[in-house]
């Protein structure tokens, strides 16, 4: 019972992460119907730039922050100059742009950082946390706090704001955004710079657990395939708790079904794809979208 | 009376068709006037060649400046509200929700809760509908809540393309009740384009009668009434 407890936290904890990536999906994915294959190497890139400022002796909580307005930036930058030039180009352009993005980055971060592992260390303690007979990670548990604090921001950002409502507009109808006057070209590149921020938050808190190397979220982004097709690709809320349903799967099967374990823990995230998209294409709380033609 | 909006030689064309050549027209500064026509006319790409949302050649002037080739976005914070043809309604967002939306464009923030509350006025079922999703109302209540978005601008100019489409006659004459108080209690300017030309004319003080991509004909509404031709062709008596 203790070890069953002990993996469904541990199991929120990265599934609190792959449910950032998958949030960070979504909300690209609905304001432009692109899938942003680059998401997880975007937050890859943020992380060793939280490295490289850590590494320079900046007090962990500045680089954190810091790194958060520098991916914002250039999430803004890559919409602006990758995405922006086909905008309108048939969806498989859009998707190669994306997995070109993707490769230059890994590329980008092996030439600069090489591929060596490289520790990425926690803000919170080291030593467990104890409570009875169940011992959690202090980590397992911050990433949790983090990622509950972002998520809430966001929605707070979304529901309450102006600027959150017209990128919620700009997403759903173009025209009638303009013709509001929302300049719906800079709420995409706003919602590119979000998700940035997002993916960077999610791939500080997987480092220090996974650690860094320039190909640590290509499992990750997989997961959040998962999580995002599991909750809905049109329901951020249903892509987070995709995301924690996700975590928690994958690590209880990993420890109770002695044949997985944890060499084919990411199968067991393919398997979960397919039977979503066999059994409920949109997802637990997704809608069908319908396009009239 | 000055015109607030006047267009010469306006041509617009989507990809390689022209569909206006050559259009003028004016709205008097405080009058309502109706471009009418038959499907296909060009009525609703006049509408957005003034909004910049096609390709377009020609002059357009609003309120003495030039705005041919402005973007869309810009032209809203100059007080021209586009009510669009179909009414452009944000559904999975509240009546509230698209009313804020409306005023998004308008250069001083302090007064929204004064606009919500003069917008319910015009229209109080939106009051009563305020927290429900835009794509729940009825065709009439989407019409209303399209005008009312464009009201929360406190635009200059207001674009109507064709709010009777599709609405029972009697919710029809609602609107364009409203549309006559809020021109007169508020003196915005509006174009409107109409097929209900019977309608259009009873409501406008000027009319223009549009045909593949010109104006054929142009003359206060009262006028136009009693042209037979008109008469015959677009009232059907």
């Amino acid at each position: 019972m203790d070890i069953l407890i002990q993996q469904v936290i541990s199991g929120l904890a990265t599934g609190g992460i792959y449910g950032s990536v998958a949030l960070a999906l979504v909300m690209i994915y609905q304001a432009t119907d692109v899938v942003n294959y680059a998401q997880g190497e975007m937050a890859m890139f943020s992380t060793y730039l939280a490295w490289t400022m850590i590494n320079a002796g900046l007090p962990y909580w500045l680089a954190f922050f810091g790194t958060l307005v520098l991916s914002f930036v250039g999430g803004v930058l890559i919409e602006r100059i990758v995405i922006r030039p086909v905008e309108g180009a048939p969806i498989l352009t859009i998707v190669i742009v994306c997995i070109g993005l993707l490769v230059i980055l890994n590329s980008v971060a092996g030439w600069i950082y090489s591929y060596i592992q490289k520790p990425f260390p926690s803000p919170f303690p080291a030593r467990p946390i104890k409570i009875g007979n169940v011992v959690f990670g202090a980590h397992d548990v911050g990433a949790i706090a983090v990622t509950l604090i972002v998520l809430a921001l966001l929605y707070v950002f979304f529901r309450f704001t102006t600027l959150g409502l017209a990128m919620r507009a700009a997403a759903q109808n173009p025209a009638s955004s303009r013709l509001c006057g929302i300049r719906v070209g800079w709420m995409l590149a706003i919602g590119w710079g979000l998700a940035a921020l997002v993916g960077a938050v999610a791939g500080m808190m997987v480092a220090p657990i996974v650690f860094l190397d320039p190909n640590m979220m290509a499992g990750i982004l997989i997961y959040a395939f998962a999580s995002a097709t599991l909750g809905g690709f049109t329901s951020p809320g249903g892509a987070v708790l995709g995301g924690l349903i996700v975590g928690v799967i994958e690590n209880i099967v990993g420890t109770y079904v002695s044949f997985i374990g944890t060499e084919l823990k990411l199968t067991v995230a393919l398997a979960l794809i397919l039977v979503v998209l066999v059994f409920k294409p949109s997802g637990l709380f997704g809608r069908v979208a319908v396009h009239r033609v | 009376m000055a015109a607030l909006l006047a267009a010469r030689g306006l041509t617009a064309q989507y990809g390689w068709t022209r569909v206006l050549h050559g259009v003028d027209f004016a709205v008097e500064a405080g009058g309502i006037t109706t471009i009418l026509g038959a499907n296909g006319a060009g009525k609703t790409t006049t509408l957005r060649a003034v909004c910049g949302m096609v390709r377009t050649a020609g002059e357009i002037v609003f309120d003495g400046r030039s705005i041919a080739g402005r973007a869309t976005e810009d032209l809203v914070r100059l007080g021209i509200a586009h009510v669009p043809e179909g009414r452009g309604t944000f559904v999975n967002l509240t009546v509230e929700e698209n009313l804020r939306l409306g005023a998004y464009g308008r250069n001083r923030r302090d007064g929204l809760a004064d606009g919500f509350e003069s917008v319910y006025a015009y229209f109080p079922v939106l009051a009563s509908r305020k927290r429900q999703l835009a794509g729940t109302l009825s065709g009439g209540e989407q019409q209303m809540l399209a005008v009312a978005r464009g009201l929360m601008l406190r635009p200059r100019l207001l674009l109507l393309d064709e709010p009777s489409l599709g609405l029972a006659p009697l919710v029809v004459r609602e609107i364009f009740r409203i549309v006559r108080t809020i021109n007169r209690e508020r003196g915005v300017s509006v174009l409107l384009v109409e097929q209900n030309a019977s309608m259009a004319l009873s409501l406008a003080d000027h009319a223009y009668l549009m045909e593949t991509g010109r104006m054929v004909q142009s003359g206060p509404a009262a006028q136009l009434r009693q042209n037979d031709a008109i008469r015959r062709a677009y009232l059907g008596y």
